[in-house]
């Protein structure tokens, strides 16, 4: 990482050691899922440039695996998160494959669809459990030494969790792997004349962004203790466009930024019951018209340095 | 046939054409959008809701029924259309296409939940017009009077509006505008105008088939955001832009979807969505869209 970033990542770690002394942990580890998620997502609409509309099939497909292996199959934590996150790498190469060719607003619009077939599925599956899904899923005991049931286990481990994913995708986007989706996303022709097989680049963008996402659901479902209808619902897909357009789209911190921001004002908007589309929708059209740089792409111009 | 009854078939398929009868109305607007504006239409869900709820507001407050509100509802939801197109969407046609959708979908969140703060989430009933109520009964099954006109009323607006931008100078204008807009504004059209109107009319249109929906479904504020995303599929599967194949399109998914309910009950939420994905894979354009 260059100077800046690096000052950067390091105030994120250590607020984030910190924080759960201040502010209530429960309330770290919902914001800490939705940042890897943006994250995840911010791979494929900041670097690809592809908008993923159906984004909520990864994270609640995985989060409906990891309960099921937790809860069903007695699977220990490790083992019940790694096979969420398979589920949702699995629904991500499928749907990657079927969906990678379109482009643009066709692309959005396929994700959609598709994640929306995936929420009827959840619907109507046996295991899933329907409208109540899949409740009291137990923690257990990460490899078998670390008691998850303690507040304080747990958030370090999704601390972890969520700093490893983020290492993850700045790796991928500061490799060589990243500048060609950076190329592919300026000018795909010219990036397929030069020989790039825009296509296969694109799929693993996608499949790796799913990976991750799926991280973030499988590790949210161990949390809550809950798999539920409102993660693979689309205002779930909805919701993460949301964050990442509010941190600031295509820069390394702003997906974290505009989940911590999200998950802050439903908390606080939670009494006001309808209200808190009313603003996440009136969130979205300012970012549009006024803010699209969001608020770190912003703050990164500010300080001249991208962030 | 199957050992099914020929009740059971025709009720589905009565049901199916009816909802065929939406998704055309709903695509084939979202379709004349997208054509010219380039903007997936997002509030198009919520814009079909205004509709049905401006018919609910002109019984209950001015007391006009269900013939003006099918006069009147598009008009101001159409207003309200172009109101939005002046105010917002136009300072995104520069930017890239994705703008346009997001902003449309923060639209669709703030009407909806608005809609939902004033009215909750269960429906109001909204009568059938005296005019449309009782069945005719055609021996083998009885055919509400209402449905029969909704099929039959959406069927007529679709291919006039098929007409229009086909057959006649004013859509020849619009096909020209859609392929080269700076080209058509040098020859002294109007283009941006040309574009707010259409807007204006796609959203009409949405807000037309919500009056329709009206007495059928009673008036909800989740109906739009329930009926939006199959109507997506619908226009992925039709080939976005394609004013026959949304028509088309429309009807024939309908009826898919009314049999599906018919033989194997468990898919029919899923079997447009598995269509899609099936139409994907051989044409990734759509049955009737060409490719950019």
């Amino acid at each position: 990482m260059s100077g800046p970033l690096r000052l950067a990542f390091a105030a994120m770690v250590v607020l984030l050691v910190a924080a759960p002394f201040v502010v209530y942990p429960v309330f770290l580890m919902k914001a800490l899922c939705f940042a890897l998620f943006a994250c995840a997502f911010n791979l494929l609409i900041g670097y690809v440039g592809l908008l993923s509309f159906g984004h909520a099939a990864f994270l609640g497909g995985a989060g409906y695996g990891s309960a099921h292996a937790a809860k069903v199959w007695g699977f220990p934590p490790e083992a019940a998160i790694l096979f969420g996150t398979l589920v949702a790498t699995l629904l991500g190469a499928v749907i990657g494959a079927l969906t990678i060719r379109s482009r643009g607003i066709y692309f959005a619009n396929v994700t959609l669809a598709f994640a929306q077939m995936i929420f009827f599925f959840a619907v109507q599956a046996k295991f899933t459990g329907g409208e109540d899904g899949i409740q009291a899923v137990p923690r257990g005991t990460l490899l078998g030494v670390l008691d998850l049931r303690q507040p304080y286990v747990m958030y370090f481990t999704v601390l972890v969790i969520f700093l490893a994913g983020f290492l993850i995708v700045y790796r991928a986007i500061h490799s060589p792997f990243g500048q060609v989706l950076k190329a592919i996303r300026e000018n795909e022709p010219r990036a397929v004349s030069l020989g790039y097989r825009a296509e296969h680049y694109k799929l693993i963008a996608f499949v790796l962004s799913a990976t991750l996402s799926g991280l973030a659901g499988a590790t949210k479902a161990l949390v809550f203790q809950l798999a539920s209808l409102t993660d693979v619902h689309w205002t779930m897909s909805g919701e993460v466009v949301l964050m990442t357009l509010l941190g600031g789209l295509g820069t390394v911190f702003g997906p974290v930024v505009g989940a911590f921001i999200m998950i802050g004002l439903e908390n606080y908007l939670a009494q006001l019951g309808a209200w808190v589309t009313i603003v996440q929708g009136a969130i979205f059209v300012v970012c549009v018209l006024t803010f699209r740089r969001g608020v770190v792409g912003e703050l990164g111009r500010a300080l001249r340095t991208p962030l | 046939m199957l050992g099914i009854p020929t009740q059971a078939l025709f009720g589905q398929l009565l049901i199916g054409l009816i909802n065929g009868a939406f998704y055309a109305l709903l695509s084939l607007g979202l379709s004349v959008i997208f054509g010219l504006l380039n903007i997936i239409n997002f509030a198009h869900g919520a814009q079909y809701m205004m509709g049905a709820f401006v018919a609910y507001f002109l019984l209950q407050w001015a007391g006009l029924g269900y013939w003006w509100a099918l006069l009147l509802a598009p008009l101001v939801v159409g207003l309200v259309g172009i109101l939005l197109e002046r105010a917002m969407l136009r300072w995104l046609y520069q930017l890239d296409h994705l703008y346009g959708l997001l902003l449309t979908f923060g639209l669709a969140l703030v009407i909806e939940g608005v809609f939902r703060n004033e009215f909750g989430s269960s429906g109001l009933p909204y009568g059938i017009p005296p005019q449309l109520t009782g069945s005719y009964n055609l021996g083998f099954m009885f055919l509400p009077v209402y449905r029969a006109w909704v099929v039959v009323f959406s069927l007529v607006v679709c291919l006039a509006t098929w007409y229009v931008v086909e057959r006649t100078k004013l859509g020849a204008y619009l096909r020209a505008a859609t392929e080269n807009p700076a080209l058509v504004q040098a020859f002294g059209i109007n283009v941006p105008r040309m574009i707010t109107l259409t807007y204006g009319f796609g959203v009409g249109l949405a807000a037309l088939a919500g009056v329709l929906a009206a007495p059928i479904y009673q008036v909800n504020p989740l109906m739009g955001a329930n009926m939006i995303i199959v109507v997506f599929a619908v226009v992925v599967i039709g080939g976005m832009g394609s004013i026959m194949g949304s028509i088309v399109t429309g009807f024939a998914l309908g009826v898919v979807e009314g049999f599906t309910k018919v033989f194997y009950p468990e898919a029919s939420n899923t079997v447009i969505f598995v269509i899609m994905a099936l139409v994907l894979l051989v044409r990734p354009a759509g049955l009737f869209g060409r490719t950019a």
